[in-house]
């Protein structure tokens, strides 16, 4: 049966297929997908885990008791992994453990760029890299073979491009049974990783490392493509595929497993062909490798090392190596006034808008349209953020936000601003799931030495940005069961926390007092800014509408940031269709004239 | 064949070439995806080797969205290649024109004739494109812009979440595709109570091509 399926479903549905049991994710731009597709199987355990690093130590231990297990994260996922990552590669597995690392070259929805194949090597453990759908599919059967075969978890490493495409895949399995008996034996040496037991596993890494880069050989992913003898083309992932457009007659060496190598087929592929440029996106992974062979190629001398590839990049590395003839290129296309950018928005509606607001007007950020940029003045308010929908919020008119690192940083780093003797108000900002994620430990943090800055945590109820997973703080499951919940003020007042105050995110007066409240105490406090996820709150049937005759144009309504609030010259109106009605109402509170009212109101009024 | 190479098409005649690329372009939340989803699979169904991949960065909803379909015998990239986009179909004015450089000589452009304008335009801060810097800019590529009432037509129709359908129908005059395989394909992915409206959508896009001025 042919299907058109994103790199994403093709691994779940490999996993599937070879006979996976237990399957552990975090959700993440652009490997969440992968766990939503395995979940909708029963016959499968899938867990949306607190992080990376509980989903990684989940699959570890159900990989110990001898069933396949799968745990699929994004790339900087796999930092907050690294701890049992490293562990899992000490002491091996039981069942096969497949690791997928979906890397994210050009920063499309992370907060930076980085080519996980180096994990590889750190941890000396086999990395495949599938280049389509279907290779991504046919991949997963034997990452687990290779785990299984060689007591290893194995890394299937994904990019944006090859998680989020869609092409065919030929699906031919079937669910395999499992291969072992679930058991766990007790064995000292192998799981119990005492110094005295890691030195006796030490060896077998690097003798295993061996057997891999042997493996490798034969590895039926890895294949030569004769073609013209001029130019050859060592590619793997994405970058194989730019290749295989920009270079029609050259011969190709496909590398399916980048990690380790297979040294005696590229010394015979290099004896094939005159020269051998490498295609490979981010760092020259597969070229310092190649090269430390003695194999004489090129690769980053002409091929980007920073951002996505695509054919034109690929093609135009070939005209400057002189190994493709130069194409007349289209004339360039004259635009009398740059285009704006559409750069993307918090939702009409969306909780989150309110408490920036507050914070962006206490923190005297707020720049009403046409006003002339002034001088930057420090804003008496500092305010450290995190990761999901809620960065938005750093963009204009709100510019509510000052930094934002990784997951869960916000409250250290403001723990640290005031420990360094900052003299402004410090706020840290961060979402409901990323504070289950890894916001408590530094919160422990803030409560055992005694800071006094406010944390506000903006519960929408769901993991929004990647696109509304469940989370602890939910109580259902990734499989959509009635699961445990973890009450977010319960837990906080747990830890000894007093000031602890719950504000409804659509009512400013009361987010107001809250903020200034924590502000003007000198200890710790949180706030918990409860309103639900826009996208998944029915629009309500009164939508609001600006009264032009109250209207003074005074733009305040515009500095909400809301989509729905347009203008047109200097006269702002609210897009009906867009609005969310009844269920905000932000703009309204905030209008200092009154002049925007529910719609039915107003239509009555101009009636009369 | 035209001067321009490959792609032939009479007035409402079908695109004739071996392969066809198409550009999808919207703003979050418009369901630029699925109608690129769909595309993919008609294609697919027509025996067609198919990728297709989006673009929509870190935004659930508001910003650009872009959907690359390539349909040919044999794809390698996901992505179209500069300059080899064979359609460019655009749910908004500023999200079409946008990708003006990426268009074959001689594309066809169908364009949702409607404007949301960006924060930034409300803001005072950047001024939307006026109609005629729009086609100037087009113009620049191709002769062939279909502007479409998207947007009047499926809200007089009821819902306005049915414009990825009626941009469907558009599309569907200039792919070799049967009008079954476009219906099956769209049906399939909506629930039974939206079946007749977009239906209705589908065939609405569909007449608007053989009412709408060229140029």
């Amino acid at each position: 049966m042919n299907k058109l399926l994103s790199g994403n479903e093709a691994l779940a549905l490999g996993a599937y297929h070879a006979g996976v049991r237990v399957a552990t994710a975090y959700p993440g731009t652009p490997s969440t997908e992968i766990l939503e597709a395995i979940a909708q199987y029963q016959d499968v355990y899938a867990e949306w885990s607190t992080n990376e690093k509980v989903a990684m130590e989940v699959g570890l231990g159900a990989c110990y008791t001898g069933v396949r297990t799968m745990v699929s994260m994004k790339h900087v996922g796999l930092n907050v992994a690294a701890d049992p990552f490293l562990a899992a590669a000490t002491t091996g597995i039981s069942g096969g453990l497949v690791i997928i690392s979906a890397d994210d070259p050009s920063i499309h929805s992370s907060q930076g760029e980085q080519d996980n194949r180096h994990y590889a090597k750190l941890a000396k453990v086999s990395i495949l890299e599938p280049i389509d759908s279907q290779s991504a599919y046919d991949m997963m059967a034997l990452a687990f073979e290779i785990s299984e075969k060689f007591d290893t978890p194995v890394i299937l490493r994904t990019t944006t491009r090859i998680s989020h495409s869609k092409s065919m895949v030929n699906i031919t399995g079937e669910r395999h049974a499992p291969t072992k008996k679930l058991s766990f034996p007790r064995n000292v040496q192998k799981y119990v990783m005492l110094p005295v037991n890691a030195r006796i596993r030490r060896p077998y890494i690097e003798e295993r490392l061996v057997k891999l880069a042997e493996f490798a050989e034969t590895f039926p992913f890895n294949t030569i493509e004769p073609g013209g003898k001029q130019l050859g083309i060592i590619a793997s992932g994405i970058g194989y595929q730019y290749a295989r457009d920009a270079f029609p007659k050259a011969s190709f060496l496909k590398l399916g497993m980048t990690y380790p190598l297979p040294e005696k087929l590229l010394h015979e592929f290099a004896s094939q062909v005159k020269q051998i440029l490498v295609v490979e996106e981010l760092d020259p992974f597969l070229e310092e490798h190649i090269k430390a062979m003695g194999i004489k190629v090129t690769g980053k001398e002409f091929i980007p090392r920073i951002g996505e590839l695509n054919v034109d990049i690929v093609s135009a590395a070939g005209q400057k190596m002189g190994v493709i003839k130069e194409k007349a290129t289209l004339a360039q296309i004259k635009i009398t006034s740059e285009l704006p950018r559409r750069p993307p928005l918090l939702c009409p509606g969306c909780p989150h808008s309110s408490m920036f607001y507050v914070l962006a007007s206490i923190g005297q950020r707020l720049k009403l349209p046409g006003t002339k940029e002034k001088e930057s003045k420090e804003s008496p308010l500092t305010i450290t953020g995190d990761i999901g929908c809620y960065t938005l919020a750093t963009y204009p008119p709100l510019n509510a936000m000052d930094t934002t690192a990784c997951m869960g940083a916000s409250i250290g780093q403001a723990i640290g601003m005031e420990k360094a003797g900052l003299q402004t108000k410090i706020v840290a900002v961060i979402g409901d799931s990323t504070f289950l994620h890894s916001g408590i430990t530094p919160l422990v943090d803030a409560v055992y030495n005694q800071s006094k800055i406010t944390v506000i945590i903006l519960d929408n109820g769901t993991t929004a940005m990647t696109g509304h997973q469940e989370h602890p703080g939910t109580g259902i499951s990734a499989q959509g069961k009635q699961v445990g919940q973890v009450v977010l003020e319960d837990l906080i007042r747990g830890m000894g926390i007093k000031n602890v105050k719950v504000v409804n995110a659509f009512n400013i007066k009361d987010l107001r007092a809250a903020v200034r409240d924590s502000l003007d105490k000198p200890e710790l406090s949180v706030i918990i800014n409860r309103g639900p996820c826009a996208v998944r709150t029915p629009r309500g049937s009164d939508s609001r509408a600006i009264d032009t005759e109250r209207c003074n144009q005074c733009g305040i309504c515009l500095l909400v940031g809301c989509p729905a609030i347009q203008s047109e010259g200097k006269q702002p109106f609210i897009d009906p269709l867009m609005c969310m009605g009844e269920k905000c109402t932000i703009c309204q509170q905030i209008c200092p004239k009154q002049a925007i009212k529910p719609s039915s109101q107003l239509k009555t009024g101009v009636e009369k | 064949m035209n001067r321009f190479g490959r792609l032939t098409t009479s007035r409402f005649g079908k695109l004739t070439a071996g392969k066809y690329d198409l550009l999808i372009t919207g703003v979050g939340g418009q369901g630029n995806i699925l109608a690129s989803d769909i595309a993919g699979e008609v294609a697919l169904a027509a025996g067609y080797d198919v990728k297709k991949t989006d673009t929509l960065g870190m935004a659930q909803r508001g910003g650009s969205v872009i959907s690359h379909v390539r349909i040919a015998n044999q794809v390698f990239s996901p992505l179209i290649k500069d300059g080899e986009v064979d359609i460019l179909l655009a749910f908004e004015k500023l999200e079409g024109v946008r990708w003006t450089g990426s268009l074959k000589p001689g594309a066809i452009v169908i364009m949702n004739n409607y404007a949301q304008p960006p924060l930034s335009v409300s803001l005072g801060v950047d001024r939307y494109p006026t109609d005629k810097e729009v086609q100037n800019i087009l113009k620049q590529r191709t002769d062939r812009i279909y502007m479409v009432a998207g947007t009047p037509g499926v809200t007089k129709l009821g819902n306005v979440r049915t414009l990825n359908i009626f941009m469907l129908g558009c599309l569907s005059r200039f792919l070799p595709f049967k009008i079954e395989a476009w219906k099956h394909s769209i049906l399939e992915h909506l629930p039974e109570r939206l079946h007749k409206i977009n239906t209705d959508a589908f065939e609405l896009g569909r007449k608007e091509i053989k009412n709408v001025h060229v140029g």
